[in-house]
């Protein structure tokens, strides 16, 4: 099975500031890694590959740096990567974006399986995953919570909904997007850094596409604007519980079951 | 020798620290007669919850002057029942004194009350770049607590332990006097060094009410590398190879896959690598990027040289998180695989850790009994728990007794000593006097005398 994974290189740390004129992330000086959220698709990706046999690639876009995020993956143990980069493709909106990586599979080759992180920690909008099978013509399956079987023509899936839990076969090939927490992504391993070389990493530009209309990428191809960035509210919310030892028991194991905790 | 507490000095203590701070009877929950390990129980006759230095004062001078014990108590998080009011009378309990009173930026210090939990601490001093080194695993103990233990923790190898950051202390002595130990001062030659005396001496000689802690800069730069072995035995002799490197991790913890086991079923979360049976752990950090890879290669290529399987990058929060929230776990995790279990908290040389865990693994065969480990292969610190899963009561009694005694004849053998972080309370001051021998507990005896003439300060425990 050809397994793709798609990632993300956003800010190494959640207290990115945000100039207050601009409204623009400052990324100045501050480190990048993987979208926490990729990790777990990475995992996915490599481990259905030792289970069931096959390959993982990656692809990511963003500007030529978003190299070191293939290298990282490819010491987790991914096959190889490409970098879309183009200065064409920046300002990208979901759609922008999910139209160029559709470009850039198509360009890559077929896949069995693409795999997605649920959203980003930077952009968190949770939509490309989806418009990039809308792009391609495959099927989609968002918050897949694991997969259970794989055949050479389907997947049978687990995938959460907000208040149930459903199981479905997809047809291959398909995209699906992996929610948060369903695995533990294995560490970048230093043996395999010593190994890993540039040419493991492949770079695809505007010029290298099938769709040569520029008016379909970066921000002209974007179909929302940013208005206002603004750093998250902090969540500091507090619950008390109080009554008998019974009822609060009871409350507690609702408050769990009620945010699928447990 | 000891009077109980009367209705009379119940008023007179309510008077002190006011009515809704004194419980007794059975007011006081049973969580008060125990620590989290020391193997004792006893209920305080009076549970009082302090607010000042001052109302300390007035209630020792209320407690000297009747005869009264008096037990201090923090978190309860101890391990060797040193927070146990074994004679009954009052448990003071600092745990309201809670303020962070100073950040003194020119001097690098932070004053605090006791009370303040050790990840508040922490936290604090991070959101204001700087970082309080001493790193124990229990992070909701207090720093009265901490101190008075001289809590070791994990970033032990490079920044050393508690008392190495105790600049100055408010205590109050048994009689119930106010005396300042020590000063806001990098050096001091003047005179014994009592503030030194009073850090570790578990509650036995005063009651820490304030300390000034010595901070460092916050290191901008923090890796760990997570570096697997085939076997335990490669994984320690690892360790002094490090070191001859000539670079100074922040930390090098071992631990083996049975450990790691135990802390994903206890944490419900799986580890990222339990595909080998040894582990060690080591944390670099420094100011620049380049010099923190220039370290951590140097390390990994050693180990991998010296047949390590691979060497585990773990460099991000995510990474950091889920492999050092396993390491937090392993203590509690360990007591939730078994019925009952007590710890051996040794200090050997740190060549001499192999051939310490070696020896437990032996015995763990010999006497039939599980002997999970875990612990500081960086500083020779091992945390060994023996657990008792089907052993009736009397049967565990004698394979404890006899565990304990081998385990702590090897230490001796070794050049060790009874404890490296957690102290010595009730629980292990037997061994002390074995290992030690009469003259330096006689010398520590005399010394509790000088401080605590009524002997009811924590009676009972280190060396009586």
């Amino acid at each position: 099975m050809k397994i793709l994974v798609c990632i993300k290189q956003v800010p190494g740390s959640s207290n990115v500031e945000v100039d207050p004129v601009t409204g623009v992330l400052k990324r100045d000086g501050v480190k990048s890694k993987m979208n926490p959220y990729d990790l777990y698709a990475l995992e996915m990706g490599l481990s259905l590959a030792e289970q069931y046999g096959g390959s993982v690639e990656t692809i990511t876009m963003g500007p030529p740096q978003a190299k070191s995020v293939i290298m990282e993956a490819i010491c987790m143990g991914a096959q190889g990567g490409t970098v879309l980069s183009d200065r064409k493709f920046a300002g990208a909106d979901v759609l922008a974006t999910a139209y160029t990586i559709s470009q850039g599979l198509k360009k890559i080759g077929d896949f069995d399986l693409v795999i997605c992180g649920k959203q980003t920690t930077d952009g968190d909008t949770a939509q490309v995953g989806a418009e990039v099978s809308e792009f391609l013509g495959i099927s989609n399956v968002a918050n897949v919570l694991s997969v259970d079987n794989v055949t050479d023509k389907d997947i049978s899936v687990t995938a959460s909904l907000d208040d149930k839990v459903v199981k479905m076969n997809v047809k291959l090939p398909c995209l699906i997007s992996v929610d948060g927490d369903i695995n533990s992504p294995r560490l970048p391993s230093y043996k395999v850094k010593q190994t890993v070389t540039d040419d493991m990493v492949k770079f695809l530009s505007f010029d290298d596409f099938e769709d040569k209309n520029p008016d379909n990428y970066g921000l002209s191809g974007s179909a929302t604007q940013v208005e206002r960035i603004f750093p998250p509210e902090k969540n500091t919310e507090k619950h008390s519980i109080s009554g008998t030892p019974e009822e609060q028991t009871a409350e507690l194991f609702n408050l769990i079951t009620s945010r699928k905790l447990i | 020798m000891y009077s109980k507490v009367t209705n009379d000095d119940i008023k007179a203590l309510a008077k002190i620290v006011g009515e809704e701070n004194v419980l007794f009877g059975d007011e006081i929950s049973s969580d008060y007669a125990h620590d989290e390990l020391g193997g004792i129980e006893k209920m305080p006759e009076i549970l009082v919850r302090v607010n000042s230095t001052e109302e300390i004062s007035s209630v020792m001078k209320l407690a000297w002057e009747r005869t009264i014990p008096v037990t201090v108590r923090g978190s309860g998080t101890g391990l060797v029942g040193s927070a146990v009011a074994v004679e009954g009378g009052i448990l003071l309990e600092t745990t309201k004194m809670n303020k962070i009173l100073e950040l003194d930026k020119d001097n690098l210090t932070v004053t605090v009350q006791p009370g303040v939990l050790l990840m508040e601490l922490a936290a604090f001093a991070e959101e204001n770049d700087f970082l309080y080194p001493p790193d124990p695993g229990e992070k909701s103990a207090t720093i009265g607590g901490n101190i008075s233990t001289n809590a070791g923790g994990m970033r032990a190898v490079k920044y050393g332990v508690t008392r190495d950051y105790v600049r100055a202390l408010t205590v109050v002595m048994p009689n119930g006097e106010i005396l300042p130990l020590g000063g806001k001062v990098a050096k001091n030659s003047s005179g014994y060094s009592l503030k030194d005396l009073v850090v570790g001496s578990e509650g036995t000689l005063c009651i820490i009410t304030e300390a000034v802690l010595k901070l460092v800069p916050l290191p901008k730069v923090s890796v760990s590398l997570l570096v697997p072995f085939s076997d335990m035995k490669s994984a320690i002799e690892a360790v002094p190879q490090i070191f001859r490197s000539k670079v100074t991790p922040t930390a090098i913890e071992y631990m083996s896959r049975d450990t790691i086991l135990f802390s994903e079923s206890y944490l419900g979360k799986r580890f990222p690598d339990t595909k080998n049976d040894a582990y060690i752990l080591l944390t670099f950090d420094g100011n620049t990027d380049e010099q923190v890879e220039a370290d951590m290669k140097v390390v990994a290529d050693l180990c991998l040289e010296i047949g390590a399987i691979d060497a585990y990058i773990v460099d991000t929060d995510e990474r950091k998180k889920a492999v050092w929230s396993a390491r937090g776990a392993f203590l509690e995790a360990i007591k939730a695989s078994t019925t009952e279990m007590d710890e051996c908290d040794v200090v050997v040389p740190v060549n001499k850790v192999d051939e310490f865990i070696k020896f437990t693994h032996a015995l763990a065969e010999e006497m039939n009994v599980r002997i999970p480990s875990f612990g500081h292969a960086g500083d020779g610190n091992l945390h060994v728990y023996i657990c008792r899963d089907s052993l009736d009561e009397k049967a565990w009694e004698e394979v404890l007794e006899k565990c304990f005694d081998r385990m702590y004849d090897e230490a001796k053998k070794l050049g060790g000593l009874v404890s490296g972080e957690h102290g010595i309370g009730y629980a292990k001051k037997g061994f002390l006097k074995e290992l030690y021998g009469d003259t330096p507990i006689a010398i520590m005896q005399g010394i509790k005398k000088v401080f605590d003439e009524k002997n009811i300060l924590n009676p009972g425990k280190i060396c009586f």
